[in-house]
C-alpha cells in the first residue's frame, strides 16, 4: 500500500518539476512548483515527519510561492515577454543535465540502502521530540537563523525602496519650498 | 502508531528516495541551464533545495536520528531569506532594465 502512495507522489513530483522547467508561462511554472511542493510534503508525511510537513506547507506553498506570484504579477510577466535561449543552448543544457544524471546514477548505483541501520525510535518527527532537540542541541544555530531572517528582512526593505525616486522627490520638495519663499 | 511507521519504512526502501532526490535535483540543474528568465531560475534553485531536504528527511527517518530533520528546518529558513532578498534584487533589476532576462546583465562580462 505504502509503495503505491510513494510511486504516485514521486510521479507527481517529477512530472510537475519537469513542467516547471518546460512550461512557457512563468505563472504556470509557479503553479506546477506548488504541486511539486505538495507532493514533497506528502513524502514527508510518508516518512512520519509531521512537523516538517506542516512547516514545509506553510513556508514553501504558503510564503515563498505567494512571494513568487506577487513578483510575477508586479512585473507583469507572461508568455510574450518570456526570453528564449537559442535552440543550440537549450540542446546543450539538456545534454549537460543528462550527463549530470548519468554521473549521479553511476555514483549511486552501488549504494546499498539496506546497509543503513534502522533506528529504534520512529517518532522523531513529532513536534515534542523535534522541539526538544531544537532548543537543546541546536539552540545557537536557531538564534543565528533568527538574526539571518532579520537581516534578510532589512535587506529586502532596503532594496525595495527606490533611492533615485526618493532623491528626486526631495529635490522637488526643496524647489517647491524655494518657489514658495520667492512668491512670498 | 510505531508499528505502522516502521511498516511504512519497510515498505519503501531507502534507495527509492535516493533516486527520487537525484531526479528532482537534476531537473533543478537542468532548469537553471535551460531557462533565461531569472524568476524561473530561482524556482529551479528551490527545486534543488527541496530535493536535498527530501533526502535528508529520508536519511533521518531511516536512521532514527532527529538531527537531519532539524537541519532541514534550517535549510528552509535560509531558503526563505534567499528568496526574499533575491526577489527584491530582481524587482530592482527589472526597474532598471525592464526585463528579467539574465543575458541583459552582462556589464561585468570581460
Amino acid at each position: 500500500m505504502t509503495i503505491y502512495v510513494f510511486y504516485f507522489l514521486s510521479f507527481l513530483a517529477v512530472l510537475s518539476a519537469l513542467m516547471v522547467v518546460f512550461s512557457k508561462n512563468p505563472i504556470y511554472s509557479v503553479l506546477y512548483l506548488v504541486i511539486t511542493f505538495f507532493s514533497v510534503g506528502g513524502h514527508y508525511l510518508l516518512l512520519s515527519a509531521e512537523f516538517l510537513f506542516a512547516v514545509h506547507i506553510i513556508v514553501y506553498a504558503g510564503a515563498i510561492m505567494v512571494l513568487f506570484l506577487y513578483v510575477i504579477m508586479l512585473l507583469n510577466l507572461n508568455k510574450e515577454t518570456e526570453p528564449h535561449k537559442k535552440a543550440i543552448y537549450q540542446f546543450a543544457a539538456v545534454i549537460s543535465g543528462g550527463l549530470l544524471m548519468l554521473v549521479l546514477v553511476g555514483a549511486l548505483k552501488g549504494a546499498d540502502g539496506a546497509a543503513v541501520e534502522l533506528g529504534a525510535n520512529t517518532d522523531i518527527g513529532m513536534v515534542k521530540n523535534l522541539g526538544k532537540m531544537l532548543f537543546n542541541e541546536f539552540l545557537l544555530p536557531f538564534e543565528i537563523v533568527s538574526v539571518l531572517l532579520l537581516a534578510a528582512m532589512v535587506g529586502a526593505v532596503m532594496l525595495g525602496k527606490n533611492p533615485l525616486k526618493e532623491m528626486r522627490n526631495s529635490n522637488h520638495e526643496s524647489t517647491a519650498t524655494k518657489v514658495k519663499t520667492v512668491n512670498k | 502508531m510505531n508499528d505502522s511507521v516502521s511498516e511504512a519504512l519497510r515498505g519503501v526502501p531507502l534507495n527509492y528516495y535516493i533516486w527520487l532526490s537525484t531526479a528532482l535535483f537534476v531537473i533543478g540543474v537542468l532548469g537553471v541551464l535551460y531557462r533565461r528568465n531569472a524568476i524561473v531560475i530561482f524556482m529551479c534553485i528551490e527545486l534543488m533545495l527541496n530535493a536535498v531536504n527530501l533526502l535528508m528527511v529520508a536519511f533521518a527517518a531511516f536512521h532514527g536520528d532527529g538531527g537531519g530533520q532539524v537541519f532541514v528546518f534550517f535549510v528552509m529558513a535560509v531558503a526563505a531569506a534567499e528568496v526574499a532578498v533575491g526577489l527584491a534584487i530582481l524587482v530592482v533589476i527589472y526597474h532598471n532594465t525592464r526585463s528579467t532576462d539574465i543575458n541583459v546583465l552582462n556589464k561585468l562580462k570581460w
